[in-house]
């Protein structure tokens, strides 16, 4: 070990985690969009398939995912997830929730500045006016929102019922069209939500926070400006964090990792006192692997949108930090081979701190659910990933062979966490990561992010981000 | 296989001629192999990529087969493959592939 | 076998990516015309 006065500490005061339950959204989905226009018989098959929002907050993985379960509880439960729903499940959990489709489309309208919401007014009355806490909503007879559908705005749809309108920003800028704003102003209010919550869990006030760090996979800009960004200031704003600025980090998936370890370095420097790092979800990925769920029975999975928020501080004595002086990168001449990037994530983080991969008692990767990895031929990403670190333990002798199962089966977990890219990746861990290192069930976790970078043609390389959390010693 | 490498695939046929072509994998399991190799040898089972309906008959193998893995320079193979090759269960790949292999 | 062919490298991120197939099948000799990786989530 190293000596424990150069350590480099930042203290995590919460997280919370949140999942919007959006079954009409996923048509408009990146994948469901396009194969929908091809073959528009797709459509009822895939209505018929969506599931409710008490299924959705009985699905074992969502229970995990806000806390309700641990990670080690859902490797006891029975398979299919989908099929073996927990009785009594709630939507509240020990440090997340889940929000109905009312709900968001309540979010929506309130967080919407240019006039791109309209609402349906009887259904608003009906249903979510009380979502709305007094603040102005647009509303219009069903008339106006069929109108403005066909004049171009997107449907917003509550089961059959068309409950609203979504227009485009602009006649022209392709940037600025309703799909690409909805998409924005979702990943906008799903983090929202995560930061105002977790405020509320940990009893801060919103004017304590003075830097939110937005890390989604949204772009917001204009025709000019692409992805001009600064997600972060408008959802300061959203929550009302009047004393914050903001700024978004993107790194693809490896996006929330980078944030932590920005904000971190932003405490750290003595800059900022309390940083929020928070990401949206992505409405994009929803039902990404859709067909293969239709073809296979299955209720479509990739009904929600996941985000979640972190707020840092100084590091206190006795509670969770993270070790700055731990982070490690991929660098350029890193190779992409698997032992590469392990090499690299891994054993680099670990070395910084003396640590062999032997002395982590919990590892984080992409914990991607694999009920909705499987069927569509992706296979099990978290397991791949931790038997790489278990193959990398044996190459340096820390383990034998025959060990590698036991290694993944104790140091690792099944994954739980919506195909939503950024949200999977290793950060998804860290609530739980919280508790097990309070109740001395761990002593440490590793947390491994990797980002695909080739997917947006740049570069070929991969790439991702590693920090080690434990609890702040004296 | 997505539609992009599906199109390349297609257009690299044309090019070079099917006969002189041969693709690699590097799947992590198996679930996913015996879609690609079809969608190569047979076509696009889906019906619905560039490769729907086109049968290249192009042999497919995953990299950590060992008939692959042998050609591969030893000090290569040692930093680049042989984790993967701890990791991944190349058998039922490799079963997959040679029977796709033996209908050409 | 391999050869003689040009070859067609589809790696996957979490397994062998493109790049990887394509640098090991070059240092054996052979022709790698094309390298892609697919990521699945």
């Amino acid at each position: 070990m190293t000596d424990s006065s150069k350590a480099v500490r930042v203290g995590i005061e919460g997280v919370f985690y949140s999942l919007a339950h959006v079954p009409d959204l996923v048509r408009y989905g990146s994948k469901p969009s396009r194969e929908l226009k091809a073959n528009p018989a797709l459509e009822q098959q895939l209505k018929n398939q969506l599931r409710s929002f008490d299924a959705a907050t009985a699905y074992a993985p969502h229970q995990v995912y806000i806390g309700n379960i641990t990670p080690a509880q859902l490797s006891n439960l029975a398979k299919p997830w989908y099929d073996n729903l927990i009785e009594g499940a709630a939507s509240n959990g020990r440090f997340g929730d889940l929000v109905d489709q009312e709900w968001l489309y309540s979010l929506l309208a309130q967080a919407d500045q240019f006039n791109l919401v309209t609402l349906e007014e009887k259904w608003f009355h009906e249903h979510t006016v009380n979502h709305a806490n007094g603040k102005a909503v647009r509303v219009g007879p069903l008339v106006e929102i069929k109108t403005l559908c066909e004049k171009g705005a997107l449907e917003l749809y509550a089961g059959e019922r068309l409950v609203g309108a979504f227009e485009p920003g602009h006649a022209e800028d392709a940037s600025l069209t309703a799909d690409v704003l909805l998409e924005n102003l979702a990943a906008k209010v799903t983090a929202a939500h995560s930061l105002a919550s977790l405020l509320n869990a940990l009893k801060l006030s919103p004017e304590e926070i003075d830097f939110v760090i937005s890390c989604s996979e949204e772009a917001v800009g204009d025709r000019y400006n692409r992805g001009g960004g600064n997600l972060g200031k408008a959802i300061a704003e959203e929550v009302g964090c009047a004393n914050a600025s903001g700024s978004d980090v993107k790194a693809f998936c490896a996006g929330p990792m980078y944030g932590i370890v920005h904000g971190a370095s932003l405490i750290q420097s003595g800059v900022c006192n309390k940083v929020a790092v928070v990401a949206g979800g992505s409405l994009a990925k929803l039902g990404m692997k859709f067909e293969s769920h239709l073809k296979k029975g299955m209720p479509v999975l990739e009904d929600v949108l996941g985000s979640f928020a972190v707020i840092l501080s100084q590091a206190k004595t006795g509670e969770p930090c993270m070790r700055l002086d731990s982070t490690a990168f991929h660098p350029v001449r890193g190779g992409a081979s698997p032992q590469a990037m392990a090499e690299s994530l891994a054993e680099k983080a670990l070395a910084k701190l003396g640590m062999r991969l032997t002395e982590v008692d919990r590892y984080a990767v992409e914990l991607h659910n694999p009920e909705i990895t499987v069927p569509s031929g992706s296979g099990d990403v978290p397991r791949t990933n931790y038997m790489t670190l278990a193959a990398l333990a044996v190459m340096r002798g820390q383990i034998k062979k025959d060990q590698m199962e036991d290694f993944v089966r104790t140091r690792g977990m099944l994954g739980y966490a919506p195909t939503q890219g950024h949200i999977p990746s290793a950060i998804v861990y860290l609530g739980h990561a919280l508790d097990a290192l309070r109740n001395n069930e761990i002593k440490n976790a590793l947390l491994i992010s990797k980002g695909s970078l080739f997917l947006g043609r740049m570069t070929q390389l991969s790439d991702g981000c590693s920090f080690l959390v434990e609890k702040s010693e004296k | 296989m997505n539609f992009e490498n599906q199109g390349v695939i297609k257009r690299l046929a044309d090019q070079y001629g099917p006969e002189n072509l041969a693709v690699v994998l590097g799947n992590s399991e198996a679930s996913g192999v015996e879609v690609f190799a079809e969608t190569v040898t047979e076509g696009d089972p889906s019906y619905a990529g560039p490769l729907a309906g086109v049968s290249l008959k192009i042999p497919v193998y995953h990299v950590l087969e060992k008939d692959v893995m042998a050609v591969v320079p030893e000090a290569m193979r040692e930093e680049k493959l042989q984790l993967s090759s701890l990791v991944i269960d190349v058998e039922p790949m490799r079963q997959v592939l040679q029977a796709a292999r033996e209908k050409l | 076998m391999l050869n003689g062919k040009k070859v067609i490298a589809i790696g996957e991120r979490d397994g062998v990516p493109g790049p990887v197939i394509a640098e090991c099948l070059e240092g054996a000799g052979l022709e790698v015309v094309f390298q892609a990786t697919e990521c699945f989530v």
